[in-house]
């Protein structure tokens, strides 16, 4: 695929070779050094000269199939491929010769007689690299006139037999047959680059077609995941999206960060006008290296839905229509709405909510007004409600809230364990860059209720699947300390030099208790004891080992506990401060570690430090020039228990959805009625602004400048490719409301805010725009003592010096099964879907989900009658809902599983109010319930739905 | 607040720290809830304890001694 050619962007025809050994030779009289095993083709491309290809691209392995890229080299007979020959010291290569393009002219000719020539009005008009090479080797004529060929759907009065019609079943490419030239690209990247297997070569010779799935598949019933490796592979349009054929060619390319996952991809926005024509995952991008998935890759139609909202509102009453209003309007409407509350009920009575979606920028002003306006601590984001723990666990055994690697990381990895995560759909390109390391020998470890794809997939087995009773987390790995610690596995060297000597004798002492061996848990967690015994033995003698994990572990009553005992097997067995091994959180929105960074949170100012650290507040208070508070705000579950209460009657939200994303929905319900102004900041008329007074539109990442921090605390930068529909990139809409509350800001650009961060926090200091245009993105600590930001962190000690063992003591929830709700509800995300929906449902990605199901054994299942597609009722001891069944031995018996992407579904309704005991992360992951048939939606559904329709009525502006 | 939920949510945090080494135990409730208890949450764990500190766990109790009293209003 040509593309726009950014700077280091250029296509190498093959992979980088590591090698210390430098080869030197001469190509075309040009001397060139490379690494030993480099191809010529590469070092060719290194020297400045492209050599004519088609099969070769340099994410993939050369193949050698398309016989292009021939070259001469002196000494050898023939003319070798450039692709698959690997340079030789002193070796002379000639590209160019009588010879040489005369075989080129006769390969295209050959390729150019099964093709149709519609050159002017293919979709490929203008990037299709079968023109770009019919042009480079100088082909003039076509001499054969084709017997047989692929491309006419009649040939001689009859039906072609080799025609096959275009595959339109994906919604976002086509695959179009016959412009196919078998160069194997597209197969390729679903095997190197993807690593999903789910396209083939079919037949034989000039049988030869790319094939989806079985016989009989399609594109879209086959395994396909959309991830679009392939689409970006084909050089000609046999796989081409269909933006692309409905719009026509970019014109220009802005580089800018996937606003889904933790992940963080960079993407090259391809643009004609205003108009996104396409996304490419950008090739220099540190997180994904040029890969990308469904969501990031075609899922942002929703920022052109019609749902969006691009007018202010405000309502005196949650009962009344919305009313559109002018900025003027509203902004002031909700500053005096504001004022007046604090007027009446203190100044603590109000409060916000930061968005893990919107930019670092955008968080840091949200946590500002809050402090210095609003005048109180009442500031928190989503991450409570899923990495929470992650900021207690590993602050307290570490000494800072973050993951310890890059994603470049795992390619050095020896054994991977992934706990309570799903990366193939939560995490889709951190997956692709695994399942490469794992089919490279690595070893896996899946520590999940769930049977996740990654413990069978092609090419893929784990070694060891714990299939744990869900909220036995902490049992299960303080299970797998006592196997490490009992039985000497221990890395005694690194545990004295970088840890507490003693407070490791303190932890073996508790963990070696025989009520933790398996042996003792296996009844308990349901994980058989030599199962577990073997995992924990080859984690920690398997060679570098690396933990990643997700909400599975975070949000449980015990989530904070369960990220400590991760901390302690990777510290007690050496696995931190170098590359392939650490503890890495896989973040679930885009910037939930920048949230956290900017001081979200109630209890800690931008950068993790206390409010009631006064070297810290001071440095705040002469920036901002107000004096602030040192007690902790509220957290969002003791705001909404404030509201019932009445001491808390204002709340700003940006970007966040908490009556679908938070649990006990009813709960929710309830406090956000039991307010007096509630501000929804929004793309979307959401389920929280049923409760709303004043609706703030919002911008989407397209229409905005600022950084989002992944999970592997890479700030990249997010770019402005079009004007906010809404009028207003979010920071400025929060610092009209600010100004309108007296803040007097005068901000004109996100790099000034980040300046105010580089000022106010040490691990930010040498963050400013410059330095992100200049390196592209940098991963925090990034200040005098590390210049370019830290890949790796705790290399030469912790953060917060020594390493802590903490003692895990295993409680159970108090979430019990019993007769009433015999089953374990456990919920997650699925592939093509993101968090609450509110983006990828507004995308032809419901066509891969266009409903949550409950997974359920098919045990469980026929105990209950309940059938495939059947629908049921799931009831827990806080509420019931209604959704269909899907069968499936991916759950164990006695678990079911389902997804909170619908908001019909409201799988919230569900889930109860118990939390984690540090952080009141909610326990999300488990909860008791019963599964019956049913027939339809419940009550409580139908009503929702009809207090929704109410809600969302809106009045014409008045003239 | 509701009161039981203040009082759920102290001695989860007690249940924590009690299995955390004797000479921690004390100063971590104690930091715990200074660090992360808003004030009206900690007026409310007062208010309970001043009451009898019924259902709370004695850790609580003790640690409530070494904490400072948040002022009445905000």
């Amino acid at each position: 695929m040509k593309d726009f050619i950014l700077p280091e962007d250029a296509d190498f025809g093959t992979p980088p070779v590591h090698s210390e050994t430098l080869v030197t030779l001469t190509i075309d009289g040009l001397e060139v050094t490379v690494p030993e095993g480099t191809s010529v083709m590469r070092a060719s491309a290194i020297a400045g000269i492209q050599i004519p290809k088609l099969c070769a691209s340099d994410n993939l392995e050369a193949f050698g199939s398309c016989r292009l890229c021939v070259v001469e080299i002196t000494g050898r007979r023939g003319a070798p491929a450039s692709c698959t020959t690997p340079v030789a010291e002193g070796m002379v290569v000639r590209t160019q010769t009588e010879k040489i393009k005369k075989l080129r002219r006769g390969v295209m000719e050959l390729y150019i007689s099964d093709h149709p020539l519609d050159c002017l009005t293919c979709s490929a008009n203008g990037d299709c690299e079968l023109q770009d090479m019919a042009g480079a080797v100088g082909l003039r004529e076509v001499r054969y006139d084709a017997v047989e060929q692929h491309f006419t759907p009649r040939q001689n009065g009859e039906a072609n037999p080799h025609y096959i019609p275009k595959d339109d079943s994906n919604p976002y490419f086509s695959y179009d047959p016959s412009k196919c030239i078998v160069c194997s690209r597209c197969v390729r990247a679903c095997e190197e680059v993807q690593g999903t297997f789910a396209l083939t070569i079919s037949g034989r010779g000039f049988e030869s077609r790319v094939a989806a799935g079985m016989p009989g598949d399609d594109f879209l019933s086959s395994d396909c995941v959309s991830c679009g490796a392939c689409v970006q592979a084909c050089p000609t349009a046999t796989l081409q999206e269909k933006s692309v054929i409905e719009i026509g060619t970019p014109e220009r390319a802005i580089v800018t960060t996937c606003a889904y996952c933790g992940v963080g991809c960079s993407f090259k926005a391809e643009m004609r006008g205003d108009e996104v024509v396409r996304m490419i995952p950008y090739k220099n991008g540190k997180a994904n290296r040029g890969h990308s998935c469904v969501k990031g890759r075609f899922a942002y139609g929703y920022a052109v839905h019609g749902d969006r909202i691009l007018k202010p509102m405000i309502r005196d009453d949650i009962h009344d229509p919305w009313k559109e209003v002018s900025w003027e309007e509203a902004i002031s409407f909700a500053a005096r709405k504001m004022r007046a509350i604090q007027a009446e009920h203190g100044r603590a009575s109000i409060g916000g909510i930061t968005s893990s979606r919107c930019t670092n920028e955008e968080t840091y002003l949200v946590q500002k007004m809050i402090r210095a306006i609003f005048g109180n601590n009442n500031t928190d984001t989503c991450a409570r409600v899923c990495h929470s723990p992650t900021g207690y666990g590993l602050k307290t055994t570490f000494g800072t809230s973050a993951g310890t690697q890059d994603f470049d990381s795992v390619e050095q990895s020896d054994v991977v364990v992934i706990i309570g995560a799903n990366p193939t759909d939560g995490h889709p390109v951190f997956a692709s860059r695994l399942k490469k390391r794992l089919r490279a020998g690595a070893k896996l470890i899946v520590i999940d209720p769930r049977r996740i794809d990654l413990v069978k997939t092609p090419h893929v087995k784990a070694a060891h699947h714990l299939a744990l009773r869900p909220g036995t987390n902490v049992a299960v790995l303080t299970a797998l300390g006592h196997v490490i610690v009992t039985e000497g596995l221990f890395d005694e060297r690194f545990i004295r030099e970088r840890c507490d000597w003693e407070e490791f004798q303190f932890y073996a002492e508790f963990v070696s208790d025989p009520r933790h061996a398996p042996e003792a848990t296996e009844m308990l967690t349901g994980v058989p004891a030599a199962e577990l015994r073997a995992a924990a033995r080859l984690y920690a003698k398997g060679g570098n080992g690396a933990i990643y994990y997700g909400l599975g572990v975070t949000e449980h009553s015990q989530g904070s506990t369960t990220v400590m005992a991760i901390a302690n097997l990777a510290m007690m067995t050496g696995n931190i401060g170098r590359e392939g091994v650490g503890v890495n959180p896989l973040r679930g929105q885009n910037n939930v570690q920048g949230s956290c960074d900017m001081g979200s949170f109630p209890h800690e100012f931008p950068g993790y430090r206390h409010v009631s650290d006064d070297t810290a507040r001071s440095v705040f208070e002469k920036m901002w020039g107000v004096e602030l508070d040192a007690e902790p705000g509220l957290r969002i579950p003791n705001m909404l228990d404030a509201a019932v209460a009445g001491s808390f009657k204002g709340l700003y939200v940006q970007g966040e959805d908490i009556l679908q994303s938070d649990p006990d929905t009813k709960h929710v319900s309830a406090g956000l009625e039991a307010m007096d102004c509630v501000i929804v900041h929004d793309l979307f008329l959401n389920e929280t602004a049923h409760y709303a007074h004043v609706f703030l539109p919002g911008s989407t990442f397209l229409e905005k400048n600022g950084t989002f921090t992944n999970a592997e605390r890479r700030i990249n930068r997010v770019r402005k490719v079009m004007a906010p529909r809404n009028g207003y990139e979010d920071w400025e809409v929060t610092m009209m409301l600010a100004n309108a509350m007296g803040g007097n800001w005068t901000y004109t650009h996100p790099s000034q805010i980040m300046d105010e961060i580089a000022a106010t926090t040490p691990s930010f200091a040498s963050v400013h725009y410059e330095l992100l245009e200049r390196e592209g993105s940098v991963q925090w600590p990034c200040n005098e003592a590390h210049p370019i930001g830290s890949p790796v962190m705790h290399i030469d000690g912790f953060v917060r010096g020594k390493g802590k063992f903490i003692v895990t003591e295993y409680v159970p929830t108090d979430e019990k099964t019993g007769p009433r709700f015999p089953l374990l509800l456990t919920t997650g995300r699925s592939l093509s879907q993101y968090n609450v929906g509110a983006q990828t449902r507004r995308t032809h990605n419901v066509v891969w989900h266009e409903e949550d199901v409950l997974e359920i054994h098919p045990h469980d299942a026929e105990v209950r009658g309940v059938k495939d597609r059947d629908w049921v009722r799931l009831a827990s001891r806080r509420g019931d809902t209604s959704l269909r069944a899907h069968v499936t031995e991916r759950v164990a018996p006695g678990v079911v599983y389902t997804t909170f992407h619908h908001p019909e579904t409201q799988a919230n309704v569900i889930t109860t109010d118990y939390s984690d005991w540090a952080t009141n992360c909610p326990e999300y992951k488990v909860t008791a319930v019963q599964v019956s048939l049913s027939n339809g939606p419940t009550d409580w559904q139908e009503d929702y739905e009809a207090r929704a329709t109410l809600s969302r009525r809106i009045l014409p502006a008045a003239e | 607040m509701l009161p039981d939920k203040i009082v759920y949510m102290a001695n989860q945090i007690a249940t924590f720290f009690e299995s955390q080494p004797e000479q921690d135990r004390l100063e971590g409730v104690v930091t715990h809830l200074e660090d992360f208890w808003d004030p009206r949450m900690r007026r409310q764990l007062f208010e309970l304890i001043d009451a009898g500190g019924k259902d709370l766990s004695p850790l609580i109790i003790e640690a409530a001694s070494h904490l400072k009293r948040p002022r009445q209003t905000a």
